[in-house]
């Protein structure tokens, strides 16, 4: 190991979570390292196409929009998974981080006024949009939401928000460590001291001791292999690390949303803003079942249940047969070549790059491909990580937890700029009422420990299994068992196909032992780690019987709000065979669980009273090992504020 | 339609593969040929992840999104830089040479330090809005003209992939021009009313060899921009803007002729 390096914050990760808390903790004079796979700006931040919800209220379909009305649209989406106050947090915060954008420089697409065509429900629409509102951030419409939301930058919203607040990064002088990758967090009693870490280019080992680690490493897509529309470097390495620790629990894994249209057969994303702006959704007659399945949303009803309809529709043989599986059409003709070529050329883009077609001319070939992880790192509501002091999460890794079992298209990349701000003014504080007070044997004994995990593998003998082989198993079984809808038989299955895996990997052997930079064994190191994220998926979806959001069991269709109100805590104790599992309270409750107005499930009713139910939430969460946080449960919740503008929904007798 | 083959099954390619590792200069740099089966959408992306796992392990390469977003995989394809996640092997030859990006530092195979250079440019150009006042979380954003805020997100759109560079004949000479995505980046902040910097400030950046003035208009940037940036146009805005003579982008965009004052 090459010696060790000592800063106040540690930011593992790259993308926009992570540099959004770095410049918090920077603009406050921390010394801030940012270590990243990738340069920054090639972080998957960037690949988000359509928007970023807040509540700003600009255009037409916008007025009276509120963080209210944000708030209940994103617990309702959740299928009331998400912690409530976090949400409330989130919506609050979200019109501030995107005007901030704005202030960086993000070229946010503008109100015109007057008279403008857009399609609604697959009409051709026109609207007026109010003079005085000329030149504001404008919306768009996205799946599960009451008001037109989405700001966004034309087609590349992802990537002009990186590119801003990247910016600022630079501005503010953070040192940034790319091509670097943490491969176990120092810790100690509970505390986390920071990571040691390997150079991609030349597979050096370092320590890197901190006051304060962020784990922002996004999500853990590629567990599915190809089956997703992440990146290749969404590999869990946040979620592997903390759960490394044997101390921090991961959060609900198997909330898993598949996005209704990934591109057949590259898996990669067509947004979802197609079907904001009237794309229809045909199978193989080309018909637009949507309609009549969600009358009200149609194919926009939320991703979970566009989803859930179009794997029905292929398990009913109305999927469109090709060399790569059954799928579905996408159908962007009626939008007509200048809104493709405006409004969406990145999808126009990628029809023609991808599959050699224009979507002016023929429909796209989509099925739903996994998207996003709504589980991940537990934190509470200050992003600090259950049981590990100076350990904090955000973003895609952190399961803060505002998407519950479904996250509505648009939260995410407002998540990860609002959840930066906010964690890393916690952040902050936790470095200026700490001290650096970690020994160098300690970063020492992490390394030695990395050291040999790396000389098990470039040591071990020929001829055992390929790690690649064992990749795409771990891929295929996610996909065929732990995909869009579940059953307790095949999830079964799915457990012992991976404990199987499991074994392979442990005698697995690489056939190119070179030190340096060794793509072989990047991949094998985190492996390891994919797997246990796998089988805690798998084995999470198993013991949840009921059906939440993403979470669809065909031997359990109903939504169990008796039983499963709750959350999954999933941690792996040092040196133990399995996992081991908890569950928590969801958190408190504002907004009554319900109906989503989408979806039609029906519900198994809670037998406790909501009182009873927020009254043990904060003994739930410190049982659960969630860390103090800054102000009590609670604080940020504006009880009661969904009935102004949800007045008729109904509220249990009991409640009162 | 149905997602048919898009092109012929089963043609053998043949790829001659640039190999060096700068941690091992005794071995000399190189090609290394290896053959693969086409399948139907044959990416290069799918192209090389199958030449490591089936063939050679240690064969070095940069690929994130894999959907021509985050400008890591750009190289030589045949000549040409490109970037090769988003090039079908069905648009190619039989035989398929790759190098890595010249102009930039290698770390092998076709592995480039593309971030180093553009973090560098982000500092020497000072990619970041100039603000001419603190944010204040209590207002309301701004308004700025749709039109001009499409303008911007044109200059923005530069994924960073290095194609233009590694095409510039300036570039590959002189390290020191700020090269086709260094102006660009220029431009794009010299549109921002936003930004507080003048033709003044501007001038310092632009009006020099390394600058501007450097281009000697071979326009192999705009040929092989796989983003296809109006990097032209840019170019002969920002030449008018040193002379103090632009008014308006000449991206023309009715609008906003006046708001660069």
């Amino acid at each position: 190991m090459q010696g060790a390096r000592t800063c106040d914050v540690l930011v593992i990760g790259g993308g926009l979570a992570g540099e959004r808390a770095a410049i918090e903790a920077a603009t406050a004079g921390l010394g801030v390292v940012l270590l990243s796979l990738v340069p920054p700006r090639r972080s998957h931040s960037c690949a988000a196409q359509g928007g970023m919800q807040a509540a700003l209220g600009n255009c037409t379909k916008a007025l009276g929009d509120t963080p209210t009305l944000h708030f209940v649209d994103t617990v309702k989406g959740s299928d009331w998974g998400a912690d409530q106050e976090v949400a409330r947090i989130f919506a609050d915060e979200a019109p501030v981080a995107v005007r901030e954008l704005a202030h960086w420089g993000v070229p946010w697409t503008r109100v015109r006024p007057g008279r403008q065509t857009y399609f609604v429900k697959g009409e051709r629409v026109e609207i007026d949009e109010p003079e005085d509102k000329a030149g504001l951030i404008m919306h768009r419409d996205f799946g599960g939401t009451a008001k037109w939301r989405a700001c966004y930058a034309a087609a590349g919203t992802g990537h002009a928000v990186l590119y801003a607040v990247d910016g600022e990064v630079v501005r503010l002088g953070v040192e940034v460590l790319d091509r670097m990758e943490a491969l176990a967090l120092i810790h100690e009693g509970g505390r986390c001291w920071g990571a040691v870490v390997r150079c991609l280019r030349t597979g050096t080992l370092g320590a890197l001791l901190a006051k304060a680690t962020v784990l922002a490493t996004g999500g853990h897509g590629r567990i599915y292999g190809a089956h997703t529309t992440n990146a290749t470097i969404n590999e869990g390495t946040g979620a592997s690390l903390a759960l490394a620790t044997g101390v921090v629990p991961l959060g609900n894994l198997e909330a898993v949303q598949f996005h209704p249209t990934g591109l057949v057969p590259s898996g990669i994303l067509v947004t979802e803003g197609c079907r904001g702006d009237g794309g229809h959704l045909l199978n193989a007659r080309g018909e637009r079942f949507m309609v009549d399945l969600e009358p009200e949303k149609q194919e926009l009803a939320s991703r979970d249940v566009v989803s859930r309809h179009m794997m029905q529709q292929i398990k009913d043989g109305l999927g469109v047969e090709s060399d790569f599986g059954s799928h579905l059409w996408l159908d962007l003709r009626h939008l007509g070549e200048a809104h493709l070529a405006t409004k969406l050329r990145e999808v126009k883009d990628i029809c023609r790059d991808f599959l050699g077609i224009d979507p002016a001319r023929e429909p796209i070939p989509v099925r739903p491909t996994q998207h996003y992880s709504m589980g991940g790192v537990r934190v509470n509501k200050d992003g600090q990580a259950y049981g590990m002091e100076g350990l904090f999460a955000v973003g895609e890794a952190a399961c803060w937890d505002m998407h519950g079992f479904n996250r509505l298209g648009g939260n995410s990349l407002a998540e990860t700029v609002v959840a930066g701000r906010v964690v890393g003014r916690r952040v902050v504080d936790h470095v200026r009422a700490k001290s650096l007070d970690v020994s160098a044997s300690l970063a020492t004994a992490f390394a030695v420990d990395v050291e040999k995990r790396i000389a098990a593998w470039t040591g071990r003998p020929a001829g055992g299994p390929s790690i690649y082989a064992i990749r795409d198993a771990m891929a295929d079984t996610m996909l065929e068992r732990v995909g869009v809808f579940r059953t307790g038989d095949e999830l079964e299955q799915a457990v012992d196909t991976l404990r199987g895996l499991e074994a392979d990997l442990a005698r697995a052997s690489l056939r190119h032992t070179g030190s340096g930079s060794n793509p072989e064994l990047t991949l094998a190191l985190r492996l390891e780690g994919m797997l246990r994220l796998s089988r805690i998926t798998a084995e999470g979806a198993l013991a949840r019987t009921e059906s939440r959001g993403a979470h669809a069991r065909l031997d359990h269709p109903d939504r169990d709000d008796d039983r499963w109100l709750c959350r999954t805590l999933a941690r792996w104790p040092e040196g133990a065979a399995d996992p081991s599992y908890a569950t928590e309270p969801v958190g408190l409750i504002d907004l009554p669980p319900g109906d989503r107005g989408y979806g039609r499930a029906t519900t198994r009713e809670m037998s406790q009273s909501i009182d009873a139910h927020n009254a043990a939430v904060p003994e739930g969460f410190a049982r659960a090992g969630a860390l103090a946080t800054a102000e009590p449960i609670g604080a940020r919740m504006a009880w009661g504020a969904w009935r102004e503008v949800d007045p008729d929904r109904p509220v249990p007798d009991r409640i009162e | 339609m149905s997602t048919k083959p898009s092109q012929e099954e089963g043609r053998t390619l043949r790829f001659e593969i640039f190999r060096y590792d700068p941690t091992r200069p005794e071995v000399e740099p190189h090609l290394d040929a290896f053959e693969l089966v086409e399948q139907p959408y044959m990416t290069l992306y799918l192209a090389l992840n199958r030449i490591r796992e089936e063939h050679d392990p240690s064969l070095q390469f940069d690929f994130a999104c894999r959907s021509a977003v985050c400008g890591s995989c750009g190289m030589m394809i045949n000549g040409r830089p490109g970037l090769a996640c988003s090039t079908l092997t069905a648009n190619l030859p039989d035989v398929i040479r790759l190098h890595p990006l010249p102009a930039f530092e290698l770390v092998g195979d076709l592995s480039v330090d593309t971030g180093k250079w553009f973090r560098e440019m982000a500092e020497r150009t000072e990619s970041w809005i100039h603000e001419r006042a603190p944010f204040d979380p209590e207002a309301i954003e701004e308004r700025m003209d749709d039109d001009l805020a499409q303008a911007i997100y044109e200059g923005e759109r530069c994924i960073e992939c290095g194609c233009c560079v590694a095409g510039c004949g300036v570039a590959n000479v002189n390290p020191r021009f700020v090269g086709p995505a260094g102006l660009n980046r220029i431009a794009r902040f010299a549109l921002d009313p936003r930004d507080a910097r003048s033709d003044t400030d501007w001038f310092e950046v632009l009006a020099s060899d390394d600058g501007v003035f450097g281009c000697l208009g071979l326009m192999a940037c705009d040929d092989v921009c796989p983003k296809d940036l109006p990097l032209r146009e840019q170019y002969a805005y920002l030449r008018r803007r040193t002379m103090g003579a632009a008014r308006a982008p000449l991206l023309q965009v009715e609008g906003v002729a006046n708001a660069q004052g």
